[in-house]
């Protein structure tokens, strides 16, 4: 049996490599399929099984089993096959084809034992994740700058991972990647590199300025991997480290608040996306046995919730065209699947009883009460109340209900709304038969979340908030605007100053331009020694490698040519 | 889920205004369904060890809930004073 186990991730980017090159008519059987079987390879894997490869002097152990990682597994290909039915009839090739590669390199990171292997797929993330934005480029003009910004924050955070990961091989001596404790410059810089892409400050901006920017289908997959590789990067890296504490706390406000103020209906579930991670970060600053089975229960439901919400989100845009609160209302009437199955991904993510929500965040906040923290629990206890506000009321309201807009779109087609009765599904199932997340938690788990007590105190805390929705909805009037956030100081006021040089003072550029060049030159001039004719490196090629090269560099050139958006 | 609304012709019921005040007593209606219970019932107190008790004191989660949840819609619109733009703020970076 063992010689059949391959590490799982491989299996979906393997899927995703091969859909640009099938049939039409396969493209669905490969598109549900290969996620399947990734998840059947995900549970075929024992702690046994092992695959090494010799990368310099390292081992790379791609094929690593830890109960953490099998649980995001399961639900990232999990995913990738119901995002997959949800996009087969609309998503372009290109964006189902880097969706699955971006999965299953969050599946491969979910099963990394070392730091290269890791980092490698932590990258190959960013790029297949870039390119589910891209996709969308031919009907979103802001789709392409998105992306690359996108790409930029995850590049930084790529190179300060890098970074940490080298100082810290070198300090240690070991590629291990297992708990650690930011006391030293290599691991701060690797808990950094895992922040930026959880959308901690001051980097949270990325995720509410690139997500949504994708397809309706390429949004549901975006939310799913980025985020909760990076819950899961910290789970196994930083359990308990105090800082995470502070830190998601910041995330769990920003993002009630910036969902509060904004208009854009996948921005809302955006700015909660942070607020949710936010939770899941607390919980691994607290650290205990119940908070880390806290943060991985939470991770598991709120990729399923949040998928649904973004999946009746996109059902609108797709069915109306529209994406801003302003321009929607009173879609309950002609489109009922997606209002329902939305209010029912708004109910789980707000943890109302009997629904996923309910029985995973309360392991966070049953945490923070059990390590005696009770300023860190008051806390969560008002953040709960805001998702109610921010995502379990604002949302559908706002789209489906709030003002008759005129608008009376028809529900999505079957594949749409089947995935999103799915989902449906398992928030309930999830909701009514916790045992089945509480049985593959990494630590054992005694928790009743059915108690009388805190059933009835969540329904207090959830209906009082949602009392004071509607007490104070004249203050929460849709606007036509964006808010602010620290992406301004690099998308406006770093731009703005070059610009004002150049207009101002041009003969500062001058100058500038020219130590640029002669950088530049230097470089050019060491190369050409080094790489030049005459250079060390230049020296004994045939010229039928050089012929096969450029007609390398010529089809690659090509293939980007083609995907290049207009 | 549905309780306040804005009138439109003989539309759907939800968006009746005769309707409106219905909808406002269902809703304090239910209100009041929730904080029955604590009549007869006692809240765990998860801070004892600390000297804390407000959370098991009765109807602390409502007026909790209620109170964090306005002090959050009134910090978001302060904050929008400073923080909002119109929605076009940074489509001048748009060209490729």
């Amino acid at each position: 049996m063992s010689s059949l186990i391959l590490p799982p991730g491989l299996i979906l980017i393997l899927g995703g490599l091969l859909l640009p090159w099938v049939a039409p008519r396969f493209k669905s059987l490969i598109a549900i399929g290969f996620p399947l079987l990734t998840l059947m390879m995900v549970w075929l894997v024992t702690a046994e099984d092992s695959m090494t490869l010799t990368f310099l002097e390292y081992q790379l152990d791609i094929l690593h089993l830890t109960p953490e990682g099998r649980v995001f597994a399961t639900v990232f290909s999990m995913m990738a096959g119901i995002g997959a039915l949800y996009a087969l009839k609309h998503a372009r090739t290109l964006e189902l084809s880097a969706a699955f590669v971006y999965a299953g390199s969050a599946v491969g990171v979910t099963f990394c034992g070392d730091l290269i292997s890791f980092f490698v797929f932590w990258e190959i993330m960013a790029i297949g994740s870039t390119l589910v934005i891209w996709a969308n480029c031919y009907q979103n003009d802001r789709a392409y700058g998105a992306s690359m910004r996108y790409l930029l924050v995850h590049l930084l955070g790529g190179v300060i991972l890098m970074i940490g990961i080298a100082f810290h091989v070198a300090n240690t001596g070991s590629i291990e990647f297992t708990a650690m404790k930011a006391d030293n410059p290599a691991t701060i810089l690797i808990m950094i590199g895992f922040l930026i892409n959880a959308g901690a400050p001051p980097f949270s901006a990325w995720i509410a300025d690139a997500y949504p920017e994708a397809s309706a289908s390429g949004t549901v997959f975006l939310s799913a991997f980025t985020t909760k590789t990076a819950v899961f990067a910290l789970l196994m890296g930083f359990p308990g480290e105090t800082i995470l504490i502070y830190v998601g706390m910041y995330m769990v406000f920003y993002g009630i608040i910036y969902a509060l103020l904004e208009n854009d209906m996948r921005r809302i579930l955006a700015y909660s996306i942070v607020n949710q991670v936010g939770f899941m970060v607390v919980a691994i600053g607290i650290g205990s046995e119940l908070a880390l089975n806290g943060a991985t229960a939470h991770a598991f439901a709120h990729i399923i919730y949040k998928g649904l919400l973004l999946m009746s989100a996109g059902s609108v845009l797709l069915m109306t065209g529209k994406r801003k609160c302003t321009d929607l209302g009173g879609l309950f009437q002609t489109m009922p699947v997606t209002a329902i199955n939305g209010i029912i991904g708004a109910l789980a993510i707000s943890a109302v009883p009997l629904t996923s929500g309910f029985v995973t965040k309360s392991l966070e906040t049953s945490a923070a009460a059990e390590a005696g923290m009770p300023w860190v629990w008051f806390m969560l206890v008002a953040a709960s109340a805001g998702v109610f506000l921010h995502a379990g009321i604002k949302f559908p309201w706002f789209v489906f209900f709030q003002k008759d807009s005129g608008l009376r779109p028809p529900d999505p087609p079957w594949n749409m709304r089947l995935a999103m009765w799915i989902m449906s599904f398992l928030c309930i199932l999830i909701g009514i038969v916790p045992a089945i997340i509480y049985g593959i938690l990494p630590y054992t788990l005694d928790y009743e979340p059915y108690t009388a007590d805190h059933v009835v105190t969540q329904l207090q805390l959830l209906l009082f908030a949602g009392f004071a929705f509607f007490a104070l909805l004249a203050l929460m009037k849709r606007t036509l605007t964006i808010s602010l956030d620290l992406d301004w100081f690099y998308r406006k006021l770093m731009f703005g100053v070059v610009v004002w040089i150049k207009n101002h003072i041009p003969q500062l550029i001058a100058p500038v331009m020219l130590g640029l060049k002669n950088f530049g030159q230097r470089k050019f001039d060491r190369l050409f020694k080094v790489h030049g004719p005459q250079g060390i490196l230049a020296r004994t090629w045939p010229s039928a490698s050089m012929v096969l090269w450029v007609a390398v560099l010529l089809a690659v050139m090509m293939i980007l040519h083609y995907m290049r958006p207009s | 889920m549905s309780q306040n609304q804005k009138p439109k012709k003989q539309k759907h019921w939800l968006y009746r205004e005769e309707n409106r005040r219905k909808l406002w007593l269902i809703q304090f209606g239910i209100l009041f369904v929730a904080i029955l219970p604590e009549f007869f019932m006692h809240h765990h107190a998860s801070f004892e060890a600390q000297g804390i008790h407000l959370d098991a004191s009765p109807t602390f989660y409502a007026w909790y809930g209620f109170l964090t949840c306005a002090a959050m819609v009134l910090a978001a619109k302060l904050l929008g004073y400073v923080l909002k733009r119109k929605d076009d703020y940074y489509d001048d970076e748009q060209q490729r």
